[in-house]
């Protein structure tokens, strides 16, 4: 896949670059270049990758022969095959390549997209895959006979799939196409590192593929949202601590003065997230060869660490790093400038300091000492205005322009989900209040709550994205069809509504029939009969989940036919918004 | 300077102006926070400081402060739980002196027992009998008059107490239909032969070629000795009837054949390791007053 982006990009690239004075990437040593043409070499990084990915070949392959588990073998084996993909694609990626790589061309700088495009597509790749399942677990959830008795197809493991699908894989996805992309554009620098940037894509991806198929085999640590095992998480920090030098190396190159603000966001989240993953996955493996591994911390500890994790993924995963794309691609496709300065520099610091410590209202009512919940909740309070800051950035952004909601159904999608965004950081707080949330909690309600966050905030924020990138990258003037987008916008919309509405409901009326008692002082109703009394919601839930998929399907279709219209190259379009020209 | 048209500078910008710097086109308005968003975070701050202080909220070395409210979550659960118990009590020690007989007697306990009994059964018996206690396969129905352990009262009281092969209790009830099949005590043939005559005990077609004969021959050497010469069951044993419509596990040819193979039986729990004792006594009332109590 990334070999004929990397040939057509790059043959561009030579004829634009004799005509052109040339700098060398600074990652190979800021050597300077006296002419544009020399003599074609193995640089330091293609070598130095090579030959760790052969030696990790062997050694995959060595802990494959002698892996416990035929499940664990597997992986390793799976693992010797990436590695040997790998030094085939550097070698094929050597060959086709020009002698340098260019920094600038013409003056302007030689932007690396070929990256940005296969996140992009991945993005695409996984969000149908997780919204699929997720539809069939809610399917099973309303008619259990689909768990089909499998232990690879129950609930139990495509559960964490599911989730994992959806966060990490397409919203993961969606964060480094559009990090590395709106990096390079408001630093006016190409992107650091000269592998990296596709190591850290593909290897994020490889990660994708080893949890997924782990969760299907059975292979879990059983940790809310972090749940793969000790090797993928181990492969992940590898992968990660790449993403943020290849960030902070761009930051470090830029030609603008200062840093722009989604560009805080964005370091935000990978510092934040490198945190938590090693903190919350700090595990003892049981031996090389075996996937099994115990967590370091134990008890009550574990759970305050499991949730300082799991609030702070939504906080700087499903928020910071989302909000960054707010940042960038509102204005951009508004054609305003962003609201107020003030506001975001305040809600910035505000936000990354309060969501920290918010973690605890997960564990109210629990062996959690009473003082560290009451820190959890006044915080998730305290956390409501400097979350709705970024709401009120986003939609002031469109003051003056907002007519362009009638027209444009690419940003319509994305001030939709800051209003989504700011319901659902209002509904967060309002839950993490003790007594809404002895009611709430262990509810549906909670995945009503969540939902409207991911599919009405995450979700919309990034299709928005990929509309405005699919065509930006691919030198496409629009989407193909923006008709194919309105429909898109409604269809899921309706979708979303039906979803949370259903899932509220049935939170709601769960919460109640667990805590009714009837005069005399015992239980009403049995957790049988709360769960009979849910079906059709859940029935409504699925056709929810239905409809933000075929959504996602019209959306696949419209990219796709961007990508293959054969409308001419237009670089003209973009130019008036471009720097320096 | 980029050419980005004069129309998009709007009067706002330039009364606010912008903070004068451009990435990639866009530029920042320096409007000032907005006023209602900087007083209602000021007001969560200052609601949460006293939260923190009625509240238990900072961590000190060995301890944490308590709060000026004294709410603690443990002592609030103990009280919620001590509030339901006391309003049950008075009712409850009736229940504990009452004999079971007397309290079915009785309107007021038999109502009483028979709300605690239905909740008690909601919450532990239904996932396994169902929630009108209508069983399902292997899971006996609790409103008929089929038992196979005895429906009178004293009878269901000793099931619900000791469980049915519930080897934690030395009281439980046991017994176990041999594995005629897997342990090689009859051959297939026989067992089919067996099948076939149970189903004509209680007038299910059998077979063409079916040899009741031999059928009849093998179920009284090997079955009658709890199942009883005519099928008529034995609730010493917790042998089932089987002369009569109901089936604990079906009434196919095949479902009896794996049965006779396999051997076995059903396994409850012994409740009264769990539920104090009028609560099991409700149970009992419950149980037997739901229609096939003897």
């Amino acid at each position: 896949m990334p070999a004929p982006f990397l040939c057509r990009t790059n043959d561009f690239k030579i004829k634009r670059a004799r005509m052109a004075t040339i700098r060398m990437a600074r990652c190979n040593g800021a050597r300077a270049i006296m002419d544009g043409i020399s003599p074609k070499k193995l640089t330091i990084g293609e070598m130095g990758l090579s030959v760790t990915m052969a030696l990790l070949a062997v050694f995959a392959i060595f802990v494959a022969a002698k892996a416990w588990t035929p499940e664990y073998a597997f992986h390793a084996y799976l693992f010797a095959a990436g590695a040997v993909a790998s030094v085939f694609a550097i070698a094929n990626r050597y060959v086709s390549r020009p002698a340098v790589t260019p920094q600038e061309i013409d003056g302007k700088p030689n932007y690396n997209f070929g990256p940005v495009k296969f996140a992009t597509l991945a993005a695409m790749f996984w969000g149908i895959a997780g919204f699929t399942v997720g539809l069939y677990i809610a399917l099973e959830l309303a008619w259990p006979i689909f768990n089909l008795d499998l232990p690879w197809t129950s609930f139990g493991r495509l559960r964490p799939l599911h989730t994992s699908a959806v966060i990490f894989a397409f919203g993961g996805n969606v964060l480094l196409a559009t990090s590395f992309y709106v990096v390079q554009r408001t630093c006016r620098a190409r992107l650091a590192g000269d592998l990296a940037p596709w190591f850290v894509i593909l290897g994020y991806n490889f990660f994708i593929l080893i949890a997924g198929t782990g969760y299907l085999l059975g292979i879990t640590q059983g940790k809310e949202y972090a749940e793969p095992e000790w090797y993928t998480d181990s492969w992940l920090t590898v992968v990660w601590v790449t993403y943020l030098l290849v960030f902070l190396g761009t930051l470090w190159k830029r030609k603008e003065p200062h840093i722009y603000v989604a560009n805080w966001f964005y370091l935000a989240f990978i510092v934040t997230i490198a945190v938590l993953h090693l903190g919350n996955n700090a595990a003892i493996p049981v031996s090389l060869f075996s996937s099994k591994s115990y967590i370091v911390w134990s008890g009550v500890q574990d759970a305050m660490i499991q949730w300082w994790y799991g609030h702070n993924a939504v906080g700087f995963f499903l928020t910071a790093g989302f909000l960054a794309i707010v940042y960038y691609f509102i204005p951009k496709r508004a054609e305003r400038p962003v609201y107020s300065y003030r506001l975001s520099i305040i809600h910035f610091w505000a936000l990354i300091f309060m969501y920290i410590w918010a973690g605890p209202h997960h564990l109210h009512y629990t062996a959690l000492p009473d003082w560290a919940q009451t820190l959890g909740m006044t915080f998730s309070i305290m956390l409501w205005m400097p979350s709705w800051g970024g709401m009120i950035n986003g939609l002031m952004t469109l003051s003056g322009a907002w007519d362009k909601l009638r027209t444009d159904p690419v940003l319509r999608m994305m001030v939709v989900s800051v209003a989504f965004y700011g319901m659902s950081t209002f509904e967060g707080p309002v839950m993490s209040i003790k007594s809404v949330n002895s009611l709430s909690h262990y509810t549906d309600w909670g995945i009503g709550h969540v939902h409207s966050g991911a599919l009405g905030w995450v979700a919309y924020v990034s299709f928005g994205a990929m509309y405005c990138l699919v065509p930006w990258l691919w030198n496409k003037r629009e989407v193909y069809s923006l008709k194919l987008v309105n429909w898109h916008f409604w269809v899921s919309t309706i979708g979303i509504v039906f979803y949370i509405t259903s899932m509220w409901v049935a939170g709601i009326m769960q919460g109640l029939m667990w805590r009714a008692y009837t005069a005399l002082g015992f239980l009403e109703y049995s957790f049988v009969e709360t769960t009979e009394a849910m079906h059709p919601m859940y029935i409504i839930r699925a056709l929810g989940g239905g409809m933000f998929l075929a959504g996602a399907v019209i959306m696949a279709y419209n990219l796709y036919m961007t990508i293959r219209s054969p409308e001419p190259i237009a670089l003209g379009n973009r130019a008036a918004l471009v720097p320096g020209e | 300077m980029q050419d980005t048209p004069a129309k998009h500078i709007d009067d706002k910008k330039a009364v606010v102006g912008t903070t004068g710097h451009e990435w990639d086109g866009i530029q920042e308005l320096n409007n000032p926070l907005p006023r209602w968003w900087l007083w209602t975070f000021y007001a969560c701050i200052v609601w949460a400081i006293g939260y923190w202080v009625v509240y238990p909220a900072i961590p000190l070395v060995s301890s944490f402060t308590q709060g000026t409210f004294g709410w603690h979550s443990r002592s609030a659960v103990v009280a919620d739980l001590d509030g339901l118990k006391t309003l049950r009590a008075p009712m409850n020690a009736k229940i504990e002196a009452a004999s079971l007989a007397d309290i079915e007697k009785t309107p007021e306990l038999l109502s009483f027992a028979r709300a605690q009994g239905s909740a008690a059964f909601a919450v532990n018996c239904s996932p396994c009998h169902g929630a009108g206690a209508q069983g399902f396969k292997g899971y006996p129905n609790l409103n008929d008059d089929d038992w196979l352990w005895g429906g009178s009262l004293d009878s269901i009281h000793t099931t619900l107490q000791h469980g049915i092969r519930w080897d934690a209790d030395k009281d439980t009830r046991s017994s176990m239909m041999p594995a005629f099949g897997k342990d090689g005590i009859l051959k297939p043939a026989e067992i089919s032969a067996a099948a076939d005559y149970v189903r004509s005990l209680s007038g299910l077609p059998t077979d063409k070629d079916a040899d009741l004969v031999s059928g009849q021959k093998i179920f009284t050497n090997n079955c009658a000795a709890c199942h009883g010469d005519k099928g008529e069951g034995n609730q010493e044993m917790g042998a089932p009837k089987l002369n009569d419509k109901i089936w604990l596990y079906g009434s196919d040819k095949s479902v009896i054949m794996e049965r006779i193979t396999l051997g076995g039986g059903g396994i409850m729990p012994a409740w009264g390791a769990r539920l104090d004792a009028p609560t099991v006594k409700s149970l009992t009332v419950y149980v037997h007053t739901l229609g096939g109590g003897q």
